[in-house]
């Protein structure tokens, strides 16, 4: 049944019943303010039932008090359709082929007037309609996995999005782009690191930070870059595609292990931690920064290893953490906890029989640190020797987020102690580095001069 | 091809614009009478921009109200723009345009007054309730009907002007009414909206804005079109202008207000001049804009009488190496250099069109090149042609082109330059103006130039780049809200134009008064017993002459002068001592009255001290008068004139008079 009142409830919803007239109905509204003309738009559903949204003529929407209203009246109704025009996309000779697959996400999105925010919409018609440019960077195809945010991504969606990638390289892609909404986009990357291995095509995840409904949203630009790189780079590597500077210049490739979001609405958020990105893109092409990477490959050997424990927890430590927190997971039965640990990966001393008891109950406790930057060095203070006597494995420069990905992984795989042990510390990408090169590491402080003066000189 | 063929055999532009600029009935503003406003259908709105006095901008918390020279900066970012749909499923013409100019937007941003929220890297934050509350006393004031919430929108502006690509801004209220001296002028709404950046540069493909008073809060008063002549518009916008400053609550100054004028005329489109930055502008804008119109409504009569299905017509072009065809034409050969492509265009029975008068100095051709110079982003001089008032193409030219075009007799010939990307977006411009001629009036927005002209500034955007603001919560009005702030607003202004007049101040006094708001110290005034009169002579009269003469110290406030007023009544001191004490308070505000007075040499004097000399003087003027027969009034004035300085606020100088005519009275 259609639903002529989209969003109203309460007593909003009683007036309109009252006068007759529906959502999308042109209306005229008498109250003790004045009389107002427009038509009546669908609600939000978080908002409150004491008033209606009327679009004006001019365009502009208003609201109307109802304890204002003295007669309404329906005097026409015009249904908007709002819809991106789909266009089909254009095949190209001698273009590469790349699949977008779809998780829902910013990455382009209309309105939605249930919450009043905006919902994804994809197919390659509608993205050819908003960014024709597509067509003349590769042959781009679409498959909608699921649409859920970003936070609602997990494990059965990483799993899913593997198995996906793993029969378009059998099927001959020769790159492959994720469309994923950005605050849980590292933790994709980084499952799909180690899920996706030996992949001889690049695996791109790109976002936006600024919806594709606004005129200076970045989601044009980072899926340009994206099929960019997933068409033509050389790099064949699971990597995240965003903004580099705020500006709209290039896009860096982030290694999956190494990324993540660092600013909660800039669109240049996402930063490789501890080393370099691997390259920039522009719409001229993918420029290598880092030396090293796997190169494209001709052949379709790729490994799908889709498994993951969902029992496995982060414990960003902090002073006075109580040993209940500690003894609270392992009676719930997680199996592997990745503390955050303080400085060089460091908890206090109260919490150590609690280790020991997680430990002897056969969970896998690692350390990380929250510092983000550097590794762990738990020989510096005796505290470190210590916990690694009650069983704690450091972590090197892992980040806490991708340990934690990587520890779901392996005990997907194994619970053996050892084998666990030998798989979390032997890199599969970068996740742990031999070595911090001295320009992993740089955060400068704005305000002093030479910061301000390199500023000033190259685009934010 | 025949010699005879060339399109502009014996045809002179300039006898062209002349003669259709006299059969359109063109006639200059100051000789324009009501009649030809009638017999055009002038007809025109208003949009009233008026910046609110907050300390903070409208969704961050930057200062507002604090500028930078264009190089002060701390960063450059850069952006582009891409249209994005309405709420409705529409693309926006206006969008759509910006989006084929393909600029490259670069924002200068200062550290002092840009956060992440102005360059769009943070959402808003809850609008700032001072404005809010500001904005809503002046909708009261305006008779508006009230919303029963506020429902931040997003309007498209894809020229770069906000970053985000949209303004967000919200209507107040809806259908209020202003009343001008002889009719009453209704309002469609008033919107409170966040400014946006002030334009650096605009060349080419490349455009520059500083961010400064992006994001400070501003009003939007809308009228409906209902000014039939450029005089009755200016008293709208003077009025709505009054009305906001009544308030004490909004900026004044530079750019502080400016207007958009919308302007239509019978049979014509509704044409926005956009950013009018003085009213008294406005006039003659609105009148060259009404026969802009009118021309271009006779450029469409001239155009069907020649081409019988406008939707066929379509130009014809070719891309010359002027040096192969021979063109000698300087303005096109010093284009060469720059590596620039040439185009030949032929329009098909456009031979008399370009030159046709449009505006005073300008015809079609200019409206070719306008656009040009906006959306394929080729800077002027761009464009020459058959008919170019200033360098035409010669006869010599002009036969080599209508050979190479296989142009006739009833043709226009044009010549374009500019790099080759722009050339496709040039000639899709020119046809499109061109086929818009068969129409009539383009919808445009327009920008006001110093000489009254206006130039295409973009297409006139529509309600298509509406837009709800996903980031924003809707914020009720509660009855009790708008009830406690309508106990608060201020007079009408049509109301102080009547007190002014109770008065009896003299009328040239009151655009000043009003413009700056000084009715209400008027008021004060009288209630400390200063006549109505002398209060707005003495304020629309000297102060407005100290105003200009002398720089005002910033601690100085109109309060000031309340005050030196009431001293002057403690003191038992006559309120026209003001007069001489006014430009010293001016400059040294912080000076206490006393000071004021004794740098002024002023000596307190009682009436009987002020008298005691007239008998002596009246004695010297005796020993000093040149004729036997001077009159008494001579000898008055020169009495007068000996004690005038003194007497000032001791006595009342009428009462000085007379008590000198007494006197003379008993000597005669």
């Amino acid at each position: 049944m259609e639903d002529f009142f989209q969003g109203y409830k309460g007593k909003a919803l009683e007036v309109l019943k009252k006068y007759n007239v529906r959502v999308w109905g042109k209306a005229v509204i008498e109250t003790s303010r004045g009389e107002f003309k427009g038509t009546v738009l669908p609600r939000s559903e978080n908002d409150d039932d004491q008033h209606i949204v009327l679009k004006i003529e001019t365009g502009y929407n208003i609201g109307i008090d109802i304890v204002t209203i003295k007669r309404m009246k329906e005097t026409g109704y015009f249904k908007a359709t709002y819809k991106i025009p789909e266009k089909e996309f254009p095949v190209t000779p001698n273009l590469p082929k790349v699949k977008l697959l779809g998780t829902g996400g910013t990455i382009a999105s209309r309105l939605d007037y249930r919450t009043g925010a905006v919902i994804p919409a994809f197919s390659p018609g509608e993205l050819y309609g908003a960014v024709p440019e597509l067509a003349d960077i590769c042959n781009l195809t679409t498959e909608k996995l699921f649409a859920v945010f970003s936070e609602n991504m997990g494990p059965e969606q990483y799993k899913a999005l593997a198995i996906a990638i793993g029969k378009e390289i059998e099927n001959g892609i020769d790159g492959i782009i994720i469309g994923h909404g950005t605050d849980t986009l590292s933790h994709t990357a980084a499952a799909l690191t180690f899920m996706v291995q030996n992949s001889p095509v690049p695996i791109i995840l790109v976002g936006s930070q600024r919806s594709s409904d606004r005129p200076s949203s970045d989601a044009a630009l980072n899926l340009m870059h994206a099929t960019t790189a997933a068409g033509h780079s050389d790099i064949a590597e699971v990597m995240v595609c965003m903004f580099g500077p705020t500006s709209d210049e290039y896009g860096f490739l982030h290694r999956g292990t190494r990324v993540r979001k660092m600013h909660s609405s800039y669109r240049s958020t996402f930063r490789t931690i501890g080393d370099t990105p691997i390259a920039t893109v522009s719409r001229k092409g993918v420029v290598p920064i880092k030396e090293e990477y796997n190169h494209r490959r001709k052949d379709r050997k790729v490994k799908i290893l889709p498994f993951f424990e969902e029992k496995v927890t982060i414990v960003y430590y902090y002073p006075n953490m109580q040993p209940d927190i500690i003894d609270s997971l392992v009676e719930s039965g997680y199996k592997g906890i990745i503390i955050a640990g303080t400085g060089l990966g460091h908890i206090n001393k109260p919490l150590y029989p609690a280790i020991e008891r997680a430990y002897k109950k056969g969970v896998h406790v690692f350390m990380t640190v929250q510092t983000l930057w550097g590794f762990v060095h738990m020989y510096v203070y005796d505290t470190g020797r210590d916990l690694m006597a009650k069983g704690i494995i450091p972590l090197e420069n892992m980040i806490p987020e991708t340990a934690y990905i990587k520890l779901g992984w392996v005990l997907g795989q194994t619970n053996d102690r050892e084998e666990v042990k030998r798989l979390m510390l032997k890199p599969i990408n970068d996740e742990i580095t031999q070595r911090e090169p001295y320009n992993g590491y740089l955060i400068y402080q704005g305000g002093v001069p030479e910061v301000e003066a390199f500023i000033r000189r190259f685009r934010k | 091809m025949k010699k005879s063929s060339s399109p502009t055999k014996k045809f002179d532009p300039h006898k062209n614009y002349q003669s259709t600029m006299k059969s359109i009935g063109y006639v200059g503003r100051k000789k324009a009478k009501p009649e030809d406003y009638k017999r055009i259908g002038f007809k025109s709105g208003l949009e009233v921009h008026q910046q609110i006095k907050t300390k903070k901008k409208l969704f961050c918390r930057c200062p507002a109200g604090i500028f930078h020279d264009s190089n002060d900066y701390h960063a450059e970012i850069i952006r582009h723009m891409r249209p994005t749909l309405s709420e409705m499923g529409e693309y926006d013409g206006t969008a759509l345009m910006e989006f084929k100019t393909r600029k490259d937007i670069t924002y200068r941003i200062h550290n002092q007054t840009t956060c992440t929220y102005e360059i769009d890297d943070t959402p808003p934050f809850p609008i700032n309730r001072e404005a809010l509350e500001y904005a809503l006393e002046i909708s009261l004031l305006s008779k508006l009907n009230i919303v029963g919430e506020v429902h931040i929108t997003r309007k498209q502006y894809l020229d770069g002007s906000i970053p985000t690509g949209f303004q967000r801004t919200a209507i107040l209220g809806v259908e209020g009414s202003i009343q001008l001296k002889n009719k009453k002028v209704g309002l469609i709404q008033l919107s409170i909206e966040e400014d946006s950046c002030r334009e650096i540069s605009d060349i080419g493909h490349q455009r520059i804005y500083k961010t400064d008073r992006l994001g400070m809060p501003l009003i939007e008063t809308v009228t409906h079109p209902e000014c039939f002549t450029p005089d009755e518009l200016r008293e709208a916008g003077e009025y709505i202008r009054f009305l906001n400053r009544s308030t004490g609550k909004v900026r004044t100054g530079m750019g502080a207000a400016r207007q958009d004028t919308n302007v239509s005329c019978e049979g014509g489109t509704r044409v926005e001049i956009k950013g009018v930055s003085h009213l008294k502008w406005i006039p003659e804008l609105s009148h060259n804009e009404c026969f802009r119109q009118w021309a271009l409504l006779n450029i469409r009569k001239l155009l069907l009488e020649k081409v019988k299905t406008p939707a066929k017509w379509e130009l014809k072009h070719v891309t010359i190496d002027p040096r192969e065809v021979g063109i000698e034409n300087e303005l096109v050969v010093s284009y060469l250099d720059e590596g620039y492509k040439v185009v030949a265009i032929c329009l098909p029975q456009f031979k008399g069109i370009l030159s046709h008068f449009t505006q005073p100095g300008k015809c079609f051709a200019n409206e070719l090149s306008d656009r040009l110079k906006v959306i394929a982003g080729i800077e002027k001089p761009n464009i020459t042609s058959s008919e170019d008032l200033d360098i035409p193409l010669d006869t010599k030219d002009l036969d080599a082109l209508s050979r190479t075009l296989n142009a006739s007799e009833d043709d226009a010939i044009v010549l374009i330059w500019g790099i080759e990307s722009d050339i496709p977006t040039a000639l899709e411009a020119i046809q499109e103006r061109c086929i818009m001629a068969f129409e009539g009036v383009p919808r445009e927005t327009r920008r006001p130039m110093a000489d009254g002209t206006t130039l295409f500034e973009r297409v006139l955007p529509g309600a298509d780049r509406m837009y709800p603001d996903t980031d924003s919560a809707p914020i009720p009005l509660e009855q009790s809200y708008i009830h406690n702030l309508s106990k608060n607003i201020p007079m009408d202004i049509a109301d102080r134009y009547r007190q002014m007049k109770d008065w009896n101040i003299p009328s040239d006094t009151y655009t000043y008064l009003l413009k700056k708001n000084l009715v209400p110290v008027i008021e004060q005034l009288v209630k400390l017993g200063v006549s109505g009169r002398f209060a707005g002579t003495f304020l629309g009269h000297k102060l407005k002459y100290v105003e200009g003469k002398i720089e005002k110290h910033n601690d100085f406030t109109y309060n000031r002068i309340v005050e030196m007023f009431e001293f002057l009544n403690t003191q038992k001191l006559q309120p026209s001592l003001a007069k001489l004490m006014l430009p010293t308070i001016y400059q040294h505000p912080n000076m206490d009255f006393n000071s004021v007075l004794t740098s002024l040499s002023f000596k307190h004097r009682t009436k009987d001290e002020m008298l005691a000399p007239i008998d002596y003087l009246l004695e010297k003027f005796r020993e000093i008068r040149v004729s036997k027969s001077d009159s008494p009034k001579i000898a008055l004035n020169w009495v007068m004139g000996q004690l005038n300085r003194q007497a000032l606020g001791n006595v009342d100088l009428k009462d000085l008079q007379k008590s000198i005519e007494k006197k003379l009275a008993k000597q005669a």
